[in-house]
Order: C-alpha cells, then structure tokens, then sequence
C-alpha cells in the first residue's frame, strides 16, 4: 500500500516546523537518488515558482469618498486610465492599460514605456500617485471632479485579481519572415534569428501539478512577495490539450486567477514592463506549494525540464494570421542551455521568464512554510482537468447588420 | 589602432560622403555603431575607426578640415542591476558578450569593457534597466 498523507498530517508537521520541503529543482535529485517510495514518504511539500511578464493581471481599488461625495465615471492613475464602471469610488486598473495620449506604435516601434503594471509598482513602492476623476454629478453624489496626490496607504482597500496567470506551458517564439517583429514575447529576429520562450519549466507551478491534482479553488501561494489565493480557473483555461506521456501539456494548457491584498505585497515582484512595439505589461512572481499526498504526486512535481516541451511557434504569420505551421517542439533543458535546434539550424534561445527569480520565489516559499509562518490550505473545489470538455473558442465572424 | 569616437555634424556636413572617404582615401576599417540625424539634418555619428597610426590621424583630421568635431567616446552603457530582474532577454541581443547569462545561476552580467554601444539591448530589456548615457552635446 502506497504511502498517502493529509493536508492535516501536512500542516501539524508545519506547525512543528518539522516538515521537510525542498524546491521543484531540489526535488529532482532526491527522487532519482532515493526513490518515489522513499522520498514520497520524507518530503511534505514541493515548492515551485514561476516570474514572468502576466498581461493579464491588475488591481481593484477602492479610494474612499470624497467631500462632497462623487460617482466616478472616468479615473486615470498617473495619467493611466482605470475602469470605473463599478460602484462609485471603486476601479480596476489593468496592467496592459497604457497612459492617455500614449504614442503607441504611431512611430514604430513604440516605445511604452509607462502603463498600469507600472502604476501598480510605483503604488507598491508607496510613491505618490496623482488620481484625477470625472463624474456626472447626482443628487447623491453632486462632485464632478477629483485630482489629487494618492498612495497606497490611503486608500480603503487594493486588491491585486488577475484573471490569467501561471500559464501551464506556452509557445516558443520564432520568426520565418525576413523582418524584424516586435511582440509580447519580445523582439523576435527574421529568419529564425532567435526563439523566445517564457516559461520556468521544472520549477513552474502547473507543470509540476499537470492534471491540477492538488493546486484548485482556495489554494494558498506566494503572490507578489505576499500571500495571496487562487481564485478560480484562469481565462482561456484549456486543460483538454495534447500532453506527453508524463502528463505534461505539450502546448498552453491551464491557467490561474489569483488574489491577494496588494498592500501586504512588494514591489520587487511586482513590475512593471515595457515591451517595445508591442505594449506594457507586469512582471508577476507566483509560487505554489504542492503538497506531496502520495507517490504519483511526487511523480509530477519531480518533472526535468527535458521532460517538458513546448510549441516552436512562427510569430510573423503562424500566430498572428493563426497559420498552422509545424516546427515541432524545444524541450526546456534545450531551451535554458541557450541553443535550440530548428530544421538542423542552431538557433539563439531568449528567455522572458526569470529562472533566477523564480527559484527565489520557491526558495522564499519553502522557508515561509519551514518557519511555519504559511500553512498549506486544501481546495474547496478542483480546476476542470483534462477530463473537462472544454472547447477553446474564438470569436464568431457574424454580421450585427442581419444575414446571420 | 582602433577607436571609436563621436562625430558631430551639421546640415551642411551631413551631406558629405565621410564614410566613402574614410574607407577609400584613408584605408580604414569603418564599424558604425549608431548614427541619428534630426529633421533639421544635424546629428552625431558614433563610429569605430581601425587603421595604420597615420592613416587613422590622416583620417580624422579629413573629418575635422570638414568642420566635424571628433571627440572621443565615453563609457556609456550602464547596467542597473537594481532595476535587473533577470529575465536574461538581452544576451541573446548583445553581439559581444558584454551582457552574459551565467548558465549555473541564470543571472546576468555586464562587462563594460566588451561593449561596443550597439544599443540592441535598450530595446529589448522590458525594465529598461539598460541606459545609454552619451556624452553627446546639442548637435553643433
């Protein structure tokens, strides 16, 4: 009978701070020397880590009332518009959201050098923020005009929700074309000139959990340097994708929304990005703790990054135009070494996700969870798996004008 | 020798074929490594020249009977690692190494003295933790 532990046995082990946790890159080593069997039975958690540019990310804000009283009906951060069309003095700042009269790409490639994840750093760095605010005036609320210095600590509350995060797996970058492109992945040189990939590989939460056995609803994590939850499924969740023979997604798969109090949070992993030509965005550090129940568990979150492969795809035509063009699959071992092979050519790999970072995040973790200070919380309810029937789906091309 | 220095240029110099002389009179070896113009047609040419001694002195005194200022090139690129978050983007961009990824640590490095001023890194460093910081006057 294989060995099975509880997130209760888990969390007594934590408070006695004598749990035995090791990263998703120690964990490797200790099953290859000791075995699934024996080292299912020592280790209590794996922590993993992931630190890379989230577009999808952002914060609710809540700025109190001012006197008199307004409906906020338009609010700009720093000159950075928020959306305020929820109650009166709430918004939900994005971090892809750029400043009003941003160039753009008008002479290209533009430059964006500010935006929301930017606002939301310098909020977290406790700078002084310059709020302007329109409304339409109401018996109730009669203001028509708020422009003023905030920071973090006044206001009421700052809440960092970000629907799609910890993307389980993504494509790797490249360009067939004979120009230059400028993308979310960075810039891509023509003529397969380089490959950009963005991911943690062994140490990426949702690779070390494939099938979401232990990361669901209500899963504690490191969230922006604090503590923060996961939320829901992330947007454009897909869990029903080719996989390996490991279970590993071969291609973008799940995803994560997470929530946290940002003011307990901290700049350093939180930041903002400006990615030329293409737009801002914020660099988010996430980790999860992957509670070793039982052996297959193990099993998962002791996967290498030669064991994971991702999706060499051509950004000049293949993603944008959605072209099937096959170029096959990098393995992430290929991926960090610094060459990849495509079609026989040696090619230049450009990471956009900080390994560096994101074993400081799991290292981070595994010490919050050995002091005691961050216990293990068991979901209230699962991910869809890939058992789920989810369809990924795309906007439909219908004529609002009739002939539908 | 081998130096690279700034060249500040008028309107009216900027329609003088310096690069051609330079190669075809004077026998040097001519690396731009950036150039910007204003609408106005003034500007300053940041070059590495590489030549016999005398063709070299030859060469840039050519460019000075011009009226060209050549001063030579300060240190410029400057790294901040405080701003840094190690994506490691930016060795993939750099032609020389200077900006290294350490394999082991998966942290990057920067070796001014093998800098050559490309600025490909400035455009790819998400934080913008890479800044070029010329001497570079009002364009004269």
């Amino acid at each position: 009978m294989a060995h099975q532990k509880t997130y209760e046995e888990i969390n007594e082990k934590i408070k006695r701070g004598e749990a035995v946790v090791v990263t998703a890159e120690e964990v490797i080593d200790i099953v290859a020397e000791q075995g699934l069997e024996k080292a299912a039975r020592e280790i209590d958690v794996v922590t993993t880590g992931t630190f890379g540019p989230m577009c999808s990310s952002g914060v609710f804000l809540n700025f109190g009332h001012s006197r008199p009283r307004i409906k906020m009906s338009k609010v700009w951060l720093n000159g950075v518009e928020a959306y305020a069309g929820v109650a009166a003095v709430d918004a939900y700042l994005g971090a892809a959201q750029l400043p009003e009269n941003d160039p753009e790409n008008k002479v290209y490639p533009g430059r964006f050098s500010y935006g929301g994840g930017h606002v939301i750093h310098d909020l977290l760095a406790g700078k002084e923020i310059r709020l302007e605010a329109i409304g339409y005036g109401t018996d109730c609320y009669p203001n028509k005009k708020v422009d003023t210095i905030i920071k973090l600590e006044d206001l009421n509350e700052a809440i960092l929700f970000n629907p799609r995060n910890a993307y389980q797996n993504y494509n790797c970058a490249v360009n067939l074309s004979d120009r230059t492109i400028y993308t979310y992945m960075g810039i891509v040189k023509p003529n397969l000139g380089n490959a950009s990939y963005s991911t943690s590989g062994q140490l990426s939460p949702l690779l070390n959990d494939p099938y979401y056995k232990t990361i669901g609803v209500g899963t504690r994590i490191f969230l922006g340097g604090g503590i923060g939850y996961v939320a829901w499924n992330g947007t454009q969740h897909h869990p029903n994708v080719l996989r390996g023979e490991n279970g590993v997604p071969k291609v973008g798969a799940g995803t994560l929304a997470v929530i946290g109090d940002l003011k307990q949070m901290d700049p350093n992993w939180l930041v903002g990005l400006s990615y030329i030509g293409y737009g801002a965005t914020m660099a988010v550090g996430i980790g999860i703790p992957i509670p070793i129940l039982d052996e297959e568990i193990l099993s998962f979150a002791a996967v290498k990054d030669e064991d994971i492969y991702c999706p060499i795809v051509d950004y000049s035509e293949g993603y944008p135009y959605g072209k099937s063009i096959d170029l096959g699959f990098a393995n992430f071992k290929e991926l960090k070494s610094g060459k990849i092979t495509i079609n026989g050519k040696e090619i230049i790999s450009t990471p956009q996700s900080s390994i560096y970072r994101a074993r400081r995040i799991a290292s981070t973790l595994k010490e919050w969870i050995k002091a005691g200070s961050f216990e293990l919380s068991k979901p209230v309810a699962p991910l869809p798996s890939a058992d789920a029937k989810i369809e990924f789906k795309s906007i439909p091309e219908r004529n609002p004008n009739g002939n539908r | 020798m081998k130096n690279r220095v700034v060249c500040y240029f008028s309107a009216a110099q900027s329609e003088q074929p310096i690069i051609y002389q330079l190669i075809k009179d004077y026998d040097l070896v001519v690396n731009i490594l950036k150039a910007d113009i204003n609408p106005q047609k003034e500007g300053y040419l940041v070059v590495e020249l590489e030549g016999k001694r005398e063709k070299y002195k030859a060469g840039v005194d050519y460019l000075k009977s011009l009226g060209i200022h050549v001063e030579p090139l300060s240190e410029t690129v400057v790294w901040s690692e405080e701003i840094c978050i190690q994506c490691g983007a930016c060795p993939s961009f750099c032609p020389t190494q200077a900006l290294d990824l350490d394999r082991e640590t998966m942290m990057v490095s920067f070796d001014n003295s093998k800098c050559i001023v490309c600025g490909m890194c400035l455009d790819c460093c998400p934080t913008r933790a890479i800044k070029l910081y010329f001497e570079v006057r009002e364009a004269v």
